[in-house]
């Protein structure tokens, strides 16, 4: 039996690869409460690299899809409403399977486009690895959920902010900057943290689904059912991943709290709005 | 299917592609859509029922029951879902064979966890040793539905407890004051008026109701993801219908399918909504009281 120890050296940095600890997972009777702890906790960079560069893309897409959709325009705002509806109307699971059979159809040598004068050739092999596509399917999703909350901020921005910018002469790009922006920030910032411990949550169905985990090296949930499949317990290795799970929101909360006090840092204490956690579960 | 399919390789586009449609495969893959709005239908007021009791134990006066709602909800929803959609399960399952071990064979000496087996004497397992494929196949489907409707009776207990703490206080009170007792208020007061508040977050636990229902596959079920891959699949020439790597456009059927879903219960939501709110004391049924006038 390994000492908890060991399995920390051997186990910890695993899911990065083989060349950061042992060969291979445990397997069967050999497999120690400790290897689940630290295999498990490991596991959540994987999630952490996903929610987190997940929400950097997103953050800005989002923005453009909902001033997008908010639009007059009808060129401009249905596919904008398109996208979210697609996005949002259907399970991300299914996305993650479809776009996955898609790129797995993209020519591994990588796709030329013609620019006149230049070719570009585009990397299309690593689009089927879950760190580039999952990630991509991530982004998309994330995008048209934001897009929807921040579109939904935009149309009850006060009526008086937005004539008080035009008293002032503002208009175009000073006036969304200075005005529009923080004012759709502040509004959207609550739902917006919830979107965020959705994303967070919903990094464990990277590998549950269509993307492989290559040598191994997966999120927490993935080596959890990997315990559960072994041990054929599901007792430990379940309440594990849901404890970090529970402590990874916490820190998303605590996060976008000390964000949402700066946003709301020129209100008087008692109207400011306070985050609120409320659960929305799968997608 | 059709006459003209005896030899698929000789045939022109559109036969090939009617006979291929109608393989029995793929028969089973359309039969799967229907499993899937089974499991929607059986679910939905499954998950409703236990979301209206466990909204009445967390309003109850006695603090045992009451605790019992809230500890309900509060842990169902504080788990990511995904968690409890593989853990009800297989939990689930060893509960209940465990149950009948000790039922049906008390005096079995040998532990029921060795190493990593769950081993429970032969009369104690469900389904029963050679039972038919139907029968398991239930007894999965039964499993996911009692996970759906866990999880998503909390959610519901959620939405309906703040929909009877939203009706206006003052009529509970109007209620009291004409003698009423606790229930008959809450049956004739609360409960007709609580579902116009209600409605937009049962909607929402509808709509995500509907997208997390491709998980049954991860339960081991021939849903339409499990068909979808199946029949996508790249196939040798041994089959009689050797297609290239279509997974993509089962997967987009897929999808489309399932926005579709989304797509009719909002609308159907909507009317529902303007259904209700008449003459509700709200800022759209007055809106509809003075359309009307």
């Amino acid at each position: 039996m390994r000492s908890c120890a060991e399995s920390f050296e051997a186990y910890f940095l695993r899911p990065l690869g083989r060349d950061y600890g042992a060969n291979l997972l445990p397997r069967g009777l050999d497999i120690t409460f400790c290897d689940q702890v630290f295999l498990i906790a490991g596991g959540l960079i994987w999630n952490i690299y996903f929610a987190a560069l997940a929400i950097f893309f997103g953050f800005g897409l989002a923005i453009a899809v909902a001033v997008a959709k908010f639009s007059e325009t009808p060129w401009i705002w249905r596919p904008a409403a398109a996208f979210v509806f697609v996005f949002r109307g259907s399970p991300l699971f299914i996305q993650f399977f479809f776009f996955y059979s898609a790129f797995v159809l993209l020519p591994r040598a990588g796709v030329d486009i013609p620019l006149g004068f230049v070719t570009l050739t585009v990397q299309t092999s690593a689009l089927t690895t879950a760190q580039v596509g999952g990630l991509i399917v991530l982004v998309l999703n994330t995008t048209a959920y934001s897009a929807e909350l921040f579109y939904g901020a935009l149309r009850s921005i006060p009526k008086g902010d937005l004539e008080a910018a035009d008293a002032y002469g503002m208009s175009g790009f000073v006036k969304f900057r200075r005005v529009v922006f923080p004012s759709m920030l502040r509004l959207a910032w609550p739902s917006y943290t919830n979107e965020a411990i959705f994303l967070t949550h919903s990094t464990t169905l990277v590998f549950l689904s269509a993307f492989p985990a290559r040598q191994q090296s997966g999120e927490a949930f993935y080596y959890a059912r990997y315990f559960v499949d072994q041990t054929f317990n599901p007792f430990v290795a379940y309440p594990l991943v849901a404890l970090y799970f529970v402590a990874l929101t916490l820190a998303v909360i605590g996060l976008f709290g000390f964000v949402n006090r700066y946003l709301n840092r020129h209100l008087p204490r008692e109207r400011r709005r306070p985050i609120r956690f409320r659960p929305q579960y799968i997608r | 299917m059709f006459s003209f399919c005896t030899d698929p390789s000789t045939l022109p586009q559109w036969q090939w592609f009617a006979c291929y449609l109608t393989t029995a495969t793929h028969f089973a893959f359309y039969r799967s859509f229907l499993m899937v709005i089974l499991l929607l239908a059986i679910t939905a007021p499954l998950a409703l029922g236990m979301g209206l009791l466990g909204a009445m134990a967390t309003r109850s006066r006695i603090w045992p029951v009451s605790w019992l709602g809230k500890g309900y909800v509060s842990i169902v929803r504080g788990v990511p879902d995904i968690v409890f959609f593989m853990f009800v399960p297989i939990a689930l399952g060893q509960g209940i064979e465990w149950v009948f071990h000790h039922i049906q064979c008390p005096d079995w000496d040998q532990p029921i966890r060795q190493g990593n087996d769950f081993i429970v004497c032969r009369e104690a397992k469900v389904p029963p040793v050679g039972a038919p494929a139907w029968v398991r196949n239930v007894y999965a489907f039964g499993m996911a539905v009692v996970a759906f409707a866990l999880v998503f009776g909390a959610f519901a207990a959620n939405t309906l407890y703040g929909a009877m703490q939203a009706i206006p206080r003052a009529q509970v009170e109007t209620a009291e004051a004409y003698g009423m007792t606790r229930t008959q208020a809450f049956r004739r007061i609360i409960m007709p008026q609580m579902w116009v508040y209600a409605l937009p977050g049962l909607s929402n636990i509808w709509q995500i109701l509907i997208k997390a229902t491709p998980l049954l596959f991860l339960l081991g079920l021939q849903d339409a993801v499990y068909w979808a891959r199946e029949l996508g699949g790249q196939k040798t020439s041994l089959y009689t219908y050797p297609p290239p790597d279509w997974r993509v456009w089962y997967f987009l059927v897929l999808l489309c399918f399932y926005l579709f879903l989304t797509w009719g219960s909002e609308r159907i939501f909507a009317r529902l909504n303007t259904r209700l709110s008449r003459g509700q004391a709200t800022a759209a049924g007055e809106r509809m009281r003075k359309a009307a006038a």
